[in-house]
């Protein structure tokens, strides 16, 4: 410092440089270029391999992909989700409002319904649901204990399909269930009570007020379980129910190329599952208003967005090297 | 407009309201005023019914709270009345409860239009008007966490308002507010209360209290320990713990 006060005269100090007028010199990542590397050389030998080994036999994927017994089973496949998930909304939901209902009857026997169904293997639940008849030959409708009006064969009502129906949308009740009631709780409780001084009734206060808001906490869960639902309908090739898996399996049965056959379904499952998940961000987006300060944007605005920040952090003139 | 008979309410063991009795007039401002767990916001939750009581009966415009008289005894209303019974009520809370996922003008239309079955474009006509009566003409696209404390809270009066009620209760309506954003809630309430509106507020605004109410109750401990005109109990309180309380927050 005293060095600097007797030889100020001659070595003047340059002044003090700032930020966004000074070149910047950004810290190099030497470990993220030999990440990407690494990253890049396995993904060309996993390409490379895929292409070259023969016993792929990527003509066997085209061939079938658009065979008939497969289109069949595809519609299996995605009607057995449709009406499995609806199947478990709709019962999620009023088993979700029995548990929150003040009725303790009401409340245990929702408890139990989803103590016991998610409690068991679903692999059983559609095994029993397809064996119903030996536990009741037949089944009947009237009143209990009383006369009975109409009665049915069990074998002739509980098909494979129904029994799939039965075992997996009954099941998916148990999960939907409990998700719907972590979304209807988490809505604060001064809600309801605006609602009700508005002269609102229970129903209408669920219907306007606490059920969008719920939505928010029970769709991405909701998304999750739909996926998993879509390939959980691959359980039923155990009742022989010819969905996309089943019928997949029934070819490969015969020209033992089993690898080619299943790649082509995961493709098909592939496909549907990312259609799946655009069609989720578009209703959380929907859901979500109102959640922020900030107005929403759809997945392009947002893409086009960040690529403008990155070109205007560019310009700045930093000499970064972060690979892009 | 108002009348409490011998209210009594119980949180387990608690007494929280000890055998109140007092009448609220049309067009009467009453302010509630009093340290906090005295009972005063029970109170005023026990007139809309969000509050059951134990004991005694309130009587609004005239009907019984809760409940009908039929030969000698008293039957529980169904929700259903119970509901309609609090239509005629407004009510504002110290947390808003705005419905966040509607915009603040969908905030005053729901409940004519969801409850009472109205015309949408008259209801809707009635809500701008409402909105920019309360000075938020310009905000009525906007979502609550978009908006400010005092203008929320301010959407909050309007919705209350927009059922056309005979009868506004405010629990602490300024308490969740910055200080600079209490004085534009304040002046809506005091518009209204100067339109001849009958309303009760629980506040610790005593300046609001001295201005605008026709009478001041303190309450402490589950009792109403002395009403009358603001003059009298912030002016010349006759109890030792209401010149207390007052020392305090002045």
């Amino acid at each position: 410092m005293s060095t600097d006060v007797s030889s100020g005269a001659e070595t003047k100090a340059p002044p003090p440089l700032h930020l966004g007028e000074a070149p910047t010199v950004g810290l190099k990542h030497p470990s993220r270029w030999i990440a990407v590397l690494v990253v890049f050389v396995l993904a060309a030998m996993a390409v490379h391999s895929a292409i070259t080994n023969p016993n792929f036999r990527w003509d066997l994927v085209g061939d079938y992909f658009w065979a008939a017994p497969i289109m069949d089973g595809l519609r299996v496949t995605l009607t057995l989700t449709v009406i499995c998930m609806a199947i478990g909304l709709v019962l999620g939901t009023a088993l979700a409002l029995m548990r929150l209902s003040p009725n303790p009857v009401l409340r245990s026997a929702a408890f139990g319904y989803v103590w016991l169904l998610r409690g068991v293997p679903l692999l059983v639940q559609l095994i029993v649901w397809y064996n119903l008849s030996a536990l009741y030959p037949r089944l009947s409708l009237g009143i209990p204990f009383g006369p009975e009006f109409v009665s049915f064969e069990s074998n002739h009502v509980i098909t494979a399909y129904t029994a799939a129906i039965l075992g997996l949308g009954l099941n998916q009740a148990a999960y939907m269930a409990e998700i719907i009631r972590a979304g209807l709780q988490s809505v604060d409780e001064g809600q309801l009570e605006a609602a009700s001084a508005l002269g609102m009734g229970r129903l209408r206060t669920m219907m306007t007020v606490v059920l969008p808001q719920a939505m928010r906490v029970i769709l991405p869960p909701t998304g999750n379980e739909t996926i998993t639902m879509l390939k959980q309908t691959s359980l039923v090739s155990v009742v022989a129910v010819a969905d996309l898996l089943y019928s997949t399996q029934l070819i490969y049965a015969k020209n033992f190329q089993t690898i080619p056959l299943l790649i082509m379904a995961c493709i098909w499952y592939l496909i549907i599952i990312s259609l799946l998940s655009v069609g989720q961000y578009y209703l959380e987006r929907h859901f979500k208003r109102g959640s922020s300060r900030q107005q929403h944007k759809s997945l392009w605005q947002h893409l086009r967005r960040t690529a403008a920040l990155r070109r205007d952090t560019s310009a700045l003139g930093t000499e970064g090297s972060t690979p892009r | 407009m108002v009348s409490f008979s011998k209210v009594r309410k119980y949180f387990g063991d608690n007494e929280v309201l000890k055998s109140i009795t007092f009448d609220v007039a049309p067009r009467e401002v009453l302010c509630i005023i009093g340290p906090s767990g005295s009972g005063k916001s029970t109170l005023l939750r026990c007139i809309n019914q969000l509050e059951r009581i134990d004991g005694g009966r309130i009587d609004v415009d005239g009907a019984m709270v809760g409940y009908t008289e039929h030969s000698g005894r008293l039957h529980e209303m169904h929700p259903r009345q119970i509901s309609r019974q609090r239509t005629d009520i407004g009510m504002v809370f110290q947390n808003f409860n705005l419905f966040p996922h509607m915009t603040a003008l969908q905030n005053v239309c729901v409940s004519p239009v969801k409850v009472r079955r109205e015309r949408k474009a008259e209801v809707r006509e009635r809500a701008e008007q409402l909105l920019r009566r309360v000075g938020l003409g310009d905000r009525m696209n906007h979502y609550p966490r978009q908006l400010s404390g005092g203008q929320q809270q301010r959407v909050a009066i309007a919705r209350a308002l927009a059922m056309k009620p005979q009868l506004m209760l405010f629990d602490e309506p300024t308490s969740a507010l910055d200080p600079e954003l209490v004085g534009e809630v304040l002046d809506v309430m005091k518009d209204l209360a100067a339109e001849g509106m009958t309303m009760v507020v629980v506040t610790h605004e005593i300046g609001f209290a001295r201005e605008v109410a026709d009478t001041v109750a303190f309450m402490d401990g589950g009792v109403v320990v002395e009403s009358g005109p603001p003059a009298q109990v912030i002016g010349d309180p006759q109890h030792q713990r209401t010149r207390d309380f007052l020392s305090k927050v002045l």
